[in-house]
Formats: structure tokens, C-alpha cells, sequence
């Protein structure tokens, strides 16, 4: 199966191709359809080739397509081993529901065809990224998603803010791409060769000092890409472009390809303790900051733009705290959950003729049953309500925290407080956009979207109840099948599981308790009655007003970093430039300018004249030989 | 009395002199270009000459280059001179001076 490998990235890559050329032609809804069933056809295509490793019987394959850059190490190459058939089987699978939702969200778009373009294209990336065999390909698909993630954010690119927040996206993690590179350069130095092999025994070419170097500059581009402190910023921006674009890029799939890095390099971050703990660290305060401002944003997409933040911190524990198959169980149960919940607040936004604001909703679960009912699940989810999805892999990876001791147990700490606050912020907005009276405008009739969009809310929905299943303490199906990819490492693999049951036990049940708490206060205050949430929000009125500025991050951001870097463009633009290299640039044409007025009476434009000139010419030249005796 | 090469050689320096000084001194186009013939011709004569005296075919495959070089110039140079003359009723290479700097 591993022989046709390659048309899971070929497929959406002929669509992208089709689709610029002919999407205008195909029309709406026809380049949707076509989109969407190249996407699915890389779906099928994967869980084929991903059976071996379902039955146990697999092993990691490198299919090499054709010679890149052979001197370092660079194939065109295809890796399949677990952990790119996991990514793999997630980014096509979410990734179909989510295009065939698209053709229904973008209904009506001038630029219909071209959404698919971009989402075909983002897909090829998507998928170059983690089916690459080396790190110059990863590098490839890194960059190549990027720049979709800026397509699509500034999609509607006459809207000023899209505009902007695609830039600020892909200036953001230009900045994390730059420690990426470095990290790339020294391996490229040290082992003379960017092949995944390195990774086999990472030991041979790398001293402990120059491992945590990689480790820490690898995390600051994983930082940049998966939206962690201090990069995270570009993210609820990038919130300006279309939903299914937040559902699939800003949530599901590319902003976990920090995450999938990280595990990649399982072998590099094993040597270097203190890497690993860093990473854990950001992911950490990451999750709790991220979490804080949540609380208070109304805008019902900016809620779960932190709270993707917020949940990418918890991956970041995971595979920091060396539990890499519990962190990519928390990619792939949220990329469930929390596809589901963009997705469903888009049918909102959908049916609420495009308001995001929540203090204008509510009331709606009894005109969208579909969306409130799968929301609801996703939000029982993410809260991490067992048996649902979330419960099991948030709870893996804060087990995971917990068993490393020491330090990890300060961060198991902020992971558990924050548990409560996700609960408490994701119980809030569902209350406020479904339940209690409406407050929409006036002019608004919310109705249920139509069934492109709600089955796959009902799909993402069964997968967000049974995704979880794959890997409980008593059946670790997920373990079992990352173990090849990670079996050089040690310890990667059960981590996740205290020696002990009942210690098991105690950890999850104080997590749940953790959650329903936040859901209960939430419920409490928000579906309560109004003076009362007004008189406990104007207790808490201080921090709340932090919240609602996101700390004021943008601003300080702003004031040490964009002004000064503004500044120093506009010094190198109009003084550098204008003055300095034009100057050289000026000086050097005036010089033969002038030269040129000096000599031009020469040419006088008689015949006669240059016929003199010529004669002359020659006879001194025969003059000049004939001095020297001879020729 | 017998002719031998140097009589060639002055021979071409002559006709070779003869046709500079008219280059340099008729203002007519044709009768310029007429000059630079002469010195073309001028020039065959001591290739002719020097292979003869050298016993070499040498000399006579330079000419044969010369020649076909002069044939394709004068194609080209009447061909200009004819339009010259058709638009302006005079060959005369002094109004020709557009091109002063």
C-alpha cells in the first residue's frame, strides 16, 4: 500500500492545481464538491495504508519519490510510520468534514472557488509537513502552511482587519521560523545531513549542551507555529478569516504541527532534560494565560481562539513532560472537539446573519437543535467530562505532569486550575449563545444550517464521544500504535500511566471535579439571574477588564517591537536608502553622465570626420609597430 | 624587365592611397563607396601577390572571402544609398549627420 503513498499528498495537491486554473469555471457548488472528494479520497487512501499499523504488523517506511538535495540528506521522501499516519488520518479526516461543511458555510462566496484552492493547497502542506522524510521537506510543508494560514486569514483581504491579521500572522511566526532554521543549520552542521535518521541516535553528533540548543530553538518555531507564549498573538487575529479556515487550521491541524514537531524529535528533547521541561513550561503558562482571557471575550470566536491557545498549552505539557502518545492524543481529540465547536459557532454566526457577538445571542437552541446539541458535546468535552473525549487524553497528560515529580508537579498544578477555568469559560458561552432569552437584533431569524453543515457537526460529534476510546488506562490502543515511532525513546511510551491504580484514580477524579466545578459556577452565574451576575462580575470587575484586553499584550507588543521596528524601516527606507544607496546609485550615473556630455562633440556625424579618425588611427598604429621593428 | 612582387605591393599601395584619399575627400555617397571598392581590390592584389610569392593558396582563399564580403556590403551600401537618395534627391554623405553627439 505504502507504493502509492504519495497520492495522499498528490490528490489535494491536483485539486489545488485544478482549481486555480478551472475553479471558475467548475463554478459553486461543483469546485467545492471537487475539493472535498479529493480530500476524502486521501482519507480513504491513508486508513488503507495505515491498517498494518492497526493490526501491529506495520513498520516505519521511507519512500523515497525522487532526488532532491541528495548531499544533505534531502530525498523527496515519504515517511509513514504511526505518527505521520496519525497526523496524516486527522488532517484528512477532520479536514474532509471540514471542506464538505465549507461548501455550505461559503455559499453565495464571489470567491468560492478560490477558498478551495486555498484549502486544497493548505492540505498539500499539511500533508508535505508530516509526511516528510527529512527536515528540509518538514521545512517545506512548515512554510508551505503558512502561507496558506495567510491566504485564507486575510481572505477577505477588503476588510482592512483580515488584511492586517494575516500579516501579523505571518510576521509572528516568521519570527518562531527563525529558530526553527537555526536549529535546522546546526543539525545540517553537526551531522552533515538533514535525514529523520538522525534521530535514530541523535547521541552520535550531538553533546548534551548543543542538543538542548536544538531543543530550545526548535521550540521557539513550534512556539511560533502552535501559537504558545510569546508567539501566540497572530492567533485569535487570525480569527478575521473565514470559520471553516479557524476549524481547520487554526485549530485542528496546522497549529499542532509545533506539537508533532516536538514528538518528531522525541530523541533530541530525551537528551535534553532541560529543553523538554521549557517546553512544558511555556505550554503550562501558556494554557492558564491563554485560559484567563477567554473568560472574558464576547466575540464567540475569540472565546475558542484562546481556548485553541489555551488547549495547545496542554499538548506542550504533554510531549514536554515526555508523555508524547498522550500529547498527540490531545491533538487528536482536539482536533475533534474543537473543529466541532468552530464549526458549530459558525453555523451560529451563519444564522445569525454574521453577528459574533455573544451578548447578542442566545435563546438559539431551540432554532439550531443540531448545533446546540453537538456543541454542547463538544463543550462537555473540552470541559473534560468523562466518557467524552477530552476527559481521557487531558487526563493523560496531566497524569503524565504528575508521575514526572518535582517541578512537572507545579505545572500539573496550573494544568488542573485551568481544567476548572475551561470549564468555566466553555460552559459560559454556551449558556450565553443557546440558552436564556434572545437578545439578537431585531431583523434576525436564526434557522438551522443546512445539512452540508450539520452532518459533519453530527460526524465531528460521534467522534468527539468515542474518539476517546482508542486510548483509556485499561485499553491503550493509541499507545500501542505509536509505539513504533517512538520505541528508540525511552520512556516516551507509558509515561502517561502512574505505577499505582489508585493514585490513577485520585488524578482523574480531581481533574473531573476540577470541571464540574467551572461548570457549575458558569451555569450558575450566567443562567442565573441578571442582577446577581452583575453584582459578582462587578467584584471581579479588575480582572475581567485585563481579560477583555487580552492583558494588553497587542499594545505592549506595539509599544517595544512594531513602533521601534517601524522606525527603524522608515530611518533605512528614507534616510539609508533614499539618501545612502541612492546616492551611490545617482552619484555613479551623473559620473558617466557627465563623461558622456565631455565626449560627445566627437561624434560629429559627418563621414568624412570618422574616415580621418580611422585613417589616422591606422597610421599611428603602423607607426607604433613599425618603432618597435616588426609586428 | 622583370615584374616582380614589390611592383604588386607599390601597385596596391597606390590604388590603396587613391582610394582612402577619395573616402576621405568626395562628399557623394557612391563615389565614397567607390573608394572604399578601390581599397577592397587594393588590398586582393597583395593577397594575391604575397601567396604567389609564397607559393601558397592561401592568399587566393582570402580573396575569395574579401570578394564575397564586398559583394554582400555592396548590396546592402546601394541599397541604402538608393532609399538615401529617394527620400532626400541628394547622395551627399554631409546632410547625412543626424547622428552628431
Amino acid at each position: 500500500m505504502t507504493d502509492f503513498i504519495w497520492l495522499v499528498v498528490a490528490l489535494p495537491a491536483a485539486g489545488a492545481v485544478y482549481l486555480h486554473f478551472f475553479g471558475k469555471r467548475a463554478g459553486e457548488p461543483a469546485s467545492g464538491w471537487i475539493a472535498s472528494v479529493l480530500m476524502s479520497g486521501a482519507f480513504v487512501y491513508a486508513l488503507l495504508a495505515a491498517v498494518p499499523f492497526f493490526q501491529g504488523t506495520g513498520h516505519a517506511e521511507s519512500v523515497v519519490l525522487w532526488s532532491w538535495m541528495p548531499a544533505i540528506g534531502a530525498e523527496f521522501a515519504i515517511r509513514w510510520d504511526p505518527l505521520s499516519s496519525l497526523m496524516t488520518l486527522v488532517v484528512t479526516g477532520v479536514g474532509t468534514l471540514i471542506h464538505f461543511y465549507a461548501i455550505g458555510y461559503m455559499h453565495g462566496d464571489p470567491r468560492f472557488s478560490r477558498f478551495f484552492t486555498y484549502m486544497n493547497l493548505f492540505a498539500t502542506g499539511m500533508l508535505t509537513l508530516v509526511l516528510a522524510d527529512n527536515f528540509a521537506m518538514l521545512f517545506l510543508g512548515w512554510e508551505a502552511v503558512g502561507l496558506c494560514s495567510y491566504l485564507l486569514i486575510s481572505f477577505w483581504y477588503t476588510k482592512p482587519s483580515a488584511a492586517a491579521a494575516g500579516k501579523k500572522a505571518f510576521i509572528v511566526n516568521r519570527i518562531g521560523d527563525f529558530g526553527f532554521m537555526i536549529a535546522l543549520m546546526i543539525i545540517l552542521t553537526q551531522f552533515g545531513t538533514l535525514s529523520f535518521d538522525v534521530l535514530e541516535d541523535p547521541h552520535l553528533g550531538l553533546s548534551t549542551g548543543l542538543a538542548t540548543a536544538v531543543g530550545l530553538l526548535m521550540l521557539v518555531g513550534a512556539a511560533g507555529k502552535s501559537a504558545q507564549i510569546p508567539l501566540y498573538v497572530w492567533l485569535p487575529d487570525a480569527m478575521e478569516g473565514p470559520t471553516p479556515v479557524s476549524a481547520l487550521i487554526h485549530a485542528a491541524t496546522m497549529v499542532t504541527a509545533g506539537v508533532y514537531l516536538v514528538a518528531r524529535n522525541a530523541a533530541i528533547y530525551e537528551m535534553a532534560p532541560i529543553a523538554a521541561t521549557t517546553v512544558a513550561t511555556v505550554g503550562a503558562l501558556t494554557a492558564l494565560w491563554a485560559a484567563t482571557i477567554a473568560i472574558a471575550q464576547k466575540d464567540i470566536k475569540a472565546v475558542l481562539a484562546y481556548s485553541t491557545v489555551s488547549q495547545l498549552g496542554y499538548m506542550f505539557i504533554g510531549v514536554g513532560s515526555t508523555a508524547y502518545v498522550a500529547g498527540m492524543f490531545h491533538f487528536m481529540t482536539h482536533a475533534f472537539f474543537k473543529a466541532l465547536l468552530f464549526l458549530g459557532a459558525g453555523s451560529v454566526i451563519h444564522a445569525m446573519s454574521d453577528e459574533q457577538n455573544m451578548d447578542k445571542m442566545g435563546g438559539l437552541a431551540k432554532h439550531m437543535p443540531v448545533t446546540a446539541a453537538t456543541m454542547g458535546i463538544a463543550t462537555l468535552a473540552i470541559a473534560g467530562v468523562p466518557p467524552l473525549a477530552g476527559f481521557w487524553s487531558k487526563d493523560e497528560i496531566l497524569g503524565a505532569a504528575f508521575n514526572q515529580g518535582g517541578w512537572m508537579v507545579v505545572l500539573w498544578a496550573i494544568g488542573l486550575v485551568t481544567a476548572g477555568i475551561t470549564a468555566f469559560y466553555m460552559t459560559r458561552q454556551f449558556v450565553m449563545v443557546f440558552l436564556g432569552k434572545p437578545r439578537w437584533d431585531e431583523g434576525i431569524h436564526p434557522h438551522e444550517s443546512p445539512r452540508t453543515m450539520t452532518v459533519p457537526l453530527m460526524m465531528l460529534a460521534g467522534l468527539t464521544i468515542l474518539g476517546g476510546f482508542i486510548n483509556t488506562p485499561f485499553r491503550t490502543g493509541l499507545e500501542r500504535y505509536l509505539e513504533p515511532s517512538f520505541e528508540t525513546v525511552d520512556g516516551a511510551i507509558h509515561m502517561a500511566h502512574p505505577a499505582d491504580g489508585s493514585t490513577a484514580w485520585i488524578l482523574a477524579g480531581v481533574a473531573v471535579l476540577a470541571g464540574l466545578i467551572g461548570i457549575y459556577l458558569a451555569y450558575r452565574l450566567y443562567a442565573g439571574p441578571e442582577d446577581r451576575r452583575r453584582r459578582v462580575l462587578g467584584r471581579f470587575a479588575r480582572p475581567i477588564f485585563a481579560w477583555e484586553n487580552a492583558y494588553w499584550v497587542d499594545r505592549f507588543y506595539g509599544k517595544t517591537i512594531v513602533l521601534p521596528g517601524k522606525s527603524v524601516a522608515n530611518w533605512a527606507a528614507f534616510k539609508f536608502d533614499l539618501g545612502f544607496i541612492d546616492g551611490i546609485v545617482n552619484g555613479v550615473a551623473g559620473a558617466v553622465k557627465r563623461l558622456g556630455a565631455t565626449i560627445r562633440p566627437l561624434q560629429t556625424g559627418f563621414v568624412r570626420n570618422y574616415g580621418v579618425m580611422l585613417a589616422a588611427g591606422s597610421v599611428g598604429l603602423l607607426i607604433w609597430f613599425l618603432s618597435r621593428g616588426g609586428l | 624587365m622583370e615584374v616582380t612582387a614589390g611592383w604588386y605591393m607599390t601597385l596596391a599601395a597606390v590604388l590603396f592611397l587613391i582610394g582612402a584619399g577619395g573616402m576621405l575627400i568626395r562628399r557623394n555617397a557612391l563615389m565614397m563607396f567607390m573608394s572604399i571598392e578601390l581599397m577592397l581590390n587594393s588590398v586582393n592584389l597583395t593577397f594575391i601577390a604575397a601567396g604567389k610569392e609564397l607559393g601558397s593558396l592561401d592568399g587566393q582563399l582570402a580573396v575569395f572571402f574579401v570578394l564575397v564580403v564586398a559583394a554582400a556590403e555592396v548590396v546592402v551600401g546601394l541599397a541604402i544609398i538608393v532609399s538615401v537618395f529617394q527620400s532626400r534627391s541628394s547622395a551627399s554623405a554631409d546632410e547625412l549627420s543626424e547622428l552628431r553627439g
